[in-house]
């Protein structure tokens, strides 16, 4: 402490202190719609009340918010769908890809190039684009209004195929010509040699994956039609609207609670994780 | 024949094996990578091809009444030109993207830039500006219902008190964008500060101690070091930044529908209208493959950025 006083001048340590002071308020306001959320949702607020806005919890939290979500919505049945969604959709993803990394990452063969850039092209087209011509193709293969309809699009991934054929390549081949010598067959050798190598590609795909599917909604809202067949997001906004109807503004506050608590738990949690890994795929 | 093979092999071995190994050996790889390519490509070939080619097949049919193919020509397309909405949509996506890119961009430099000391208090804070980042689009835009509440919102309510006095701002035309924009920013900021973050860190701090012994300042430090090495983070961050205008369309729908009077309307938005609401798939299958050419242009035109970006470890 004493060196930096002595280092900064006493002019430039009260802009320091200023720029921080002005950071922090910046983060505080830059907060409020979460803190609001935290606070309304476990806050009383009588009907027709002007003080909806108040950041100032009131120190008699209510769960009234939460049972009435839990009463009104089928939010037990969201939280199924949505699991079911995004894990399903992880565990064929992470074959996929990393069969196909490691073909790009190690093997020479015809067309390789044409190929490489024929995956890229998914690269920027999110399926939301192809919304349209996507609905029919789930329609015409029997998946319409089903879970398997939502996951489907989504089973094959450019961007993990691509940070597998990075990871792989940053693992030396030695591994692989030791376990080969060593009488290993092919796919013990990727299972018990390569996967366990590449973990750390695989554990930041995985984040991004379930991050980016917990949170979508066009495409379940497109390709479902009954309420049983509901993810989060979906069932969300529809339970959302007759709420503002109603100006239940505390039942808003508890439902969007319920959708996104999950993701902001794990982040707190898991934050250099997810940091990294959203760093590590660049395009969720 | 076979004596001559012999004959060959003890001759030149060290020039003979090698190759002929090389190629069984790339027979053998070339199928195996076709089976290891398989399921992806299969899987690609039924969600990303075969739709793309489905739109521009469906962009270019006819149909009668009832549906039924009538032909094939441009009618969809001058449909789609003669349709002001779809103008609209159009510049409202351009003033959507300019109004998102740009402050995002900038407040994820300087609040990169202002938070790159790994203090405590920085974590925090940057902790802070990164969590809209992992909230679905939906649950903001279910929260900023509440935010851009015209008079009790958390937004009203808090300008009241400065004595400003309640604005519409999902409802009025003038304003319902704007909205929608500052929704975006608050969503995308944080997650680009991260690859700031990152950037910053490649930057070897031997650069600033020795422009400091030569005087330089903080300013101008920023400008001729930070900045230019920052350079293909940018436009790393530039090229997530469009596809996320173009493609994120969740908080329109939700809070505005693309109204009041078209004035949230975007292309995406417009293409769902097309298909969802007014049944017309010709006109929304050509706006499709419009926005297609425009997001593939864009992926070719960056290619290099978008690989280099794939493996930012930090």
């Amino acid at each position: 402490m004493k060196t930096r006083r002595a280092r900064f001048p006493a002019p430039r340590r009260t802009l320091r202190l200023l720029a921080v002071a002005l950071l922090c308020g910046f983060a505080l306001i830059w907060s409020t719609p979460l803190l609001w959320m935290l606070v309304a949702s476990v806050r009383d607020i009588p009907f027709g009340s002007t003080d909806a806005a108040s950041l100032m919890p009131d120190f008699k939290p209510t769960n009234a918010h939460f049972a009435d979500a839990f009463a009104q919505g089928d939010f037990v049945r969201w939280y199924v769908n949505t699991l079911l969604v995004t894990l399903g959709i992880l565990m064929v993803q992470l074959v996929t890809i990393t069969l196909a990394g490691y073909a790009f990452a190690r093997m020479e063969f015809r067309g390789k190039n044409l190929l490489f850039y024929l995956f890229l092209l998914q690269l920027t087209l999110a399926p939301p684009i192809l919304i349209v011509p996507n609905t029919l193709m789930i329609v015409r293969l029997g998946l319409y209004d089903s879970l398997p309809g939502i996951m489907a699009p989504y089973f094959a991934s450019a961007f993990g195929v691509f940070l597998m054929r990075q990871t792989f390549k940053t693992i030396p081949r030695d591994f692989e010509e030791a376990a080969i010598l060593d009488g290993a067959s092919f796919a013990q050798m990727i299972r018990l040699v390569l996967v366990p190598l590449a973990r750390p590609g695989l554990i930041a795909f995985s984040i991004v994956s379930l991050t980016s599917h917990w949170n979508e909604f066009l495409w379940p809202l497109m390709v479902t039609d009954s309420p049983d067949k509901m993810v989060l997001t979906v069932g969300l906004t529809s339970f959302v609207r007759s709420a503002e109807q109603a100006a239940d503004w505390g039942l808003v506050a508890a439902a969007t609670l319920l959708v996104a608590g999950p993701l902001l738990v794990a982040f707190a949690l898991f934050q250099r994780q997810f940091v990294n890994s959203f760093l590590f795929t660049g395009i969720k | 024949m076979a004596q001559a093979l012999t004959e060959a092999a003890i001759l030149a071995p060290r020039l003979e094996r090698p190759a002929q190994a090389r190629r069984t050996h790339s027979a053998i790889s070339t199928s195996l990578a076709f089976w290891l390519l398989a399921p992806s490509f299969f899987l690609l070939f039924l969600f990303t091809y075969v739709p793309i080619l489905e739109a521009l097949t469906q962009a270019v049919s006819l149909e009668g009444f009832g549906g039924k193919p009538i032909g094939y020509g441009l009618g969809n397309f001058q449909r789609l030109f003669a349709d002001a909405s779809f103008w609209k949509a159009l510049w409202n996506n351009l003033v959507y993207g300019l109004g998102t890119v740009a402050p995002s961009i900038i407040l994820a430099v300087v609040l990169g830039v202002a938070l790159q000391e790994a203090t405590r208090l920085n974590a925090l804070l940057r902790t802070m500006i990164v969590f809209p980042v992992v909230l679905p689009l939906v649950a903001v835009a279910t929260l900023f219902a509440f935010v851009l509440m015209p008079g009790v919102g958390l937004l009203d309510h808090h300008l009241a008190k400065l004595g400003i006095a309640a604005t519409n701002w999902l409802g009025s035309p003038d304003t319902a964008l704007y909205a929608i924009i500052g929704l975006s920013i608050w969503k995308n900021a944080g997650y680009y500060m991260l690859f700031v973050l990152a950037g910053l860190q490649a930057i070897a701090p031997e650069l600033h101690e020795a422009a400091k012994l030569d005087g330089a300042g903080p300013v101008s430090r920023f400008f001729r070091i930070t900045l230019p090495l920052l350079k293909p983070t940018l436009a790393f961050i530039l090229v997530i930044a469009i596809i996320n205008v173009v493609t994120q369309i969740d908080h329109v729908i939700v809070l505005t529908g693309g109204g009041p009077s078209d004035s949230t309307n975007i292309i995406l938005n417009y293409i769902f209208q097309a298909a969802h609401q007014q049944g017309d798939s010709g006109r929304a299958a050509a706006a499709t493959v419009i926005s297609v050419a425009a997001l593939l242009s864009l992926s070719v035109a960056s290619l290099r950025t978008l690989e280099r970006g794939m493996h930012y470890e930090s």
